[in-house]
């Protein structure tokens, strides 16, 4: 195999790597991080100001118009503030830590495909400086699983931040993120593998491409939310806001329990790069909900260059869900530690592996001309056997539990 | 392929620098993450002989479940202290361990002076799962153009789900057994024995030294 096949199926590397090859991806390179940069501190702006008008306050308003270079004044201040180095933390490892939670954060965004040249059945690619190409960074041939990949790394900057601080409250933050985040990871690979199974490809450009056009009746568009039947998306992003401990699921930095949870022993730019990471992770993923369920990019282009029409539309889906972030945020109160476990493990795990297989089976029954009346009245029965043995053993585990709490 | 060699020389150094870290560091949790490094190399590697999906799956099941377990049970049991790696907990144990790696270190050098065609062997010119491909092409109804994908990963799937089918459920069956067997061994048992000399509640004894400081 040739070193090209590396960068996967963007045809900027067909005839191989030159130098405008070189020069295009060296430019995306910049661009995309350039972007994430902005993005992120956009929504640390909005996130303040939303939160403060849905709290009847003002927010931040002192830095530039509706106080939206305050991210900018704050960033600036955190770099010329003192390193501390607690006498009891691990040296090493405190300081990699930041960076460890950081380079994933980017990592993540670089297979999001933000545009391209999808209305009236184009392929999503773009002429730029002469060559066809993908507007995403990188389209490995693992795809979507190098997401999931990253975000399993992501933990590591958590858990080591807590770990080498060598302090109680962010010990039990680390401890908290690494259940946590383990714990999710499995309800949100089988609702990605459901999208698998439907779009017939890993690649996140092949994902948009077989999403993009007309679905049902020619009313709804062929999103993967619709054809993967809308539980694995709500699925995901339960799951993904649990990975990005985003509030409800913050319990890895409970400000009442823990003081600041696992990165409480952090100052100056290494607290910053925590919290640029964890804002970045919020814009990243509500990316990835785009381009799985929501058909990335792709949308109708009325008028000018439909590359501009993948933008914007890339834009409003992302938004709407740094929205509901927000929202949650202001609405929801956090979760209880065994209640975060029970959902994760009693709920979802469960839930999108039986709609996996019911998926599953559907896709090969329509492939067999299988009668749809069985099938239909197969999957119905399967479920309910399911859902019974699953109510029934965790009724069981409640009653020994109870038990044991009233002999002690 | 010049660009072969430095990625291959580079991985395998990290490889083995996280290999000898997992073996000397005294603190658990920096061999832990010396583990992560070794890992990550060989992840690497899996790209480079263009067998992606095994390097995608190899991050996230060792690295991103796998060690993170290991190093929350560490966490969790607060035994990432340094070890006296000078006393032995299991007799023995030192001396099979060496014998164990010298067999295997002998295994691995009669591969490498045993082989052939030995410039095929470090430099990852052959690809790991090019033979599956050639093999799946044969048997497939689909034809070659349809399983030689890219990637791989149609292929792998495919043959792990007709070929391989038996050898693939006995795994999954061998997993789930595993973790059926590691919880009835975590089930505490129905009746506990009281510690000797211990109250029968905290909270008793709590309640019992308010009263008396009350009476006082």
């Amino acid at each position: 195999m040739t070193s090209a096949l590396l960068l996967a199926a963007d045809p900027l590397y067909a005839q191989g790597v030159d130098l405008t090859a070189l020069l295009i991806t060296i430019l995306k390179v910049v661009v995309a991080f350039a972007f994430l940069l902005v993005a992120t501190m956009l929504m640390v702006w909005f996130e303040r100001k939303l939160v403060s008008d849905m709290q009847n306050r003002i927010g931040p308003n002192r830095a530039g118009p509706w106080g939206i270079l305050q991210t900018l004044a704050d960033g600036t201040k955190l770099f010329f503030k003192e390193h501390i180095n607690p006498i009891r933390a691990e040296r090493r490892v405190y300081v990699l830590a930041p960076f460890l939670s950081f380079v994933p954060a980017f990592l993540l965004f670089c297979i999001v495909p933000v545009s391209g040249n999808w209305a009236n059945g184009g392929d999503g690619t773009v002429e730029l400086f002469g060559r066809t190409t993908y507007l995403q960074l990188a389209d490995p041939p693992v795809g979507i699983l190098f997401a999931l990949a990253m975000s399993s790394i992501a933990v590591y900057g958590v858990m080591l931040a807590g770990w080498s601080s060598g302090s109680k409250y962010p010990l039990l933050g680390s401890v908290r993120a690494s259940a946590q985040m383990v714990s999710y990871e499995a309800a949100m690979g089988l609702s990605v593998m459901a999208v698998v199974l439907v779009t017939g490809t890993v690649s996140t450009h092949g994902m948009v491409a077989s999403q993009a056009g007309d679905g049902l009746f020619h009313v709804l568009p062929n999103w993967a939310v619709f054809t993967t039947l809308l539980v694995p998306f709500v699925i995901f992003v339960i799951a993904g806001t649990a990975e990005l401990n985003r509030p409800p699921f913050d319990l890895v930095e409970a400000e009442q329990e823990l003081v600041a949870g696992f990165n409480t022993e952090y100052s100056s730019i290494r607290f910053a790069l925590f919290f640029l990471a964890e804002f970045m992770n919020t814009v990243t993923m509500s990316g990835i909900f785009v381009t799985l369920f929501l058909g990335g990019p792709s949308g109708p282009a009325p008028i000018g260059p439909a590359w501009l029409w993948g933008c914007i539309w890339f834009f409003l889906k992302t938004s709407a869900f740094l929205f509901m972030f927000v929202w949650f945020r202001a609405t929801l109160p956090r979760f209880r530690y065994d209640q975060l476990m029970d959902l994760g493990w009693k709920l979802l795990i469960p839930l999108s592996l039986g709609w996996l297989l019911m998926l599953a089976a559907v896709q090969l029954s329509g492939q067999q001309n299988w009668n749809p009346v069985a099938v239909g009245a197969g999957v119905i029965l399967m479920f309910l056997i399911g859902w019974s043995l699953l109510r029934s053993a965790n009724a069981k585990a409640r009653a020994v539990h109870l038990g044991e709490e009233v002999n002690a | 392929m010049a660009v072969n060699y430095v990625v291959f020389f580079i991985c395998a150094l990290i490889c083995l620098l996280g290999a000898t870290g997992v073996v000397f560091s005294r603190n658990p949790v920096h061999a832990a993450l010396s583990l992560v490094a070794t890992l990550f190399g060989i992840a690497v590697l899996f790209v480079q002989q263009s067998a992606h999906f095994l390097a995608a799956v190899q991050v996230i099941v060792y690295t991103g479940a796998i060690v993170v377990l290991i190093l929350f049970v560490m966490m969790l049991l607060g035994v990432d202290q340094e070890e006296d790696i000078d006393e032995e907990p299991l007799l023995g144990v030192r001396a099979a361990g060496t014998i164990v790696a010298t067999i295997l270190l002998l295994g691995l050098l009669a591969v490498f002076f045993l082989q052939s065609n030995r410039s095929t062997l470090v430099t990852g010119e052959r690809s790991v799962t090019a033979p599956l491909s050639v093999d799946a092409s044969l048997d497939s109804t689909k034809g070659v153009a349809e399983t030689a994908g890219p990637d791989n990963m149609a292929t792998l799937g495919r043959l792990l789900f007709t070929r391989y089918v038996f050898a693939f459920e006995v795994t999954a069956a061998l997993l789930t057994i595993a973790v059926v067997g590691a919880v009835v061994l975590a089930r505490r048992p129905d009746r506990l024995q009281p510690v000797p000399d211990e109250p029968e509640s905290m909270d008793d004894d709590f309640m019992a030294a308010l009263e008396s400081e009350a009476g006082h």
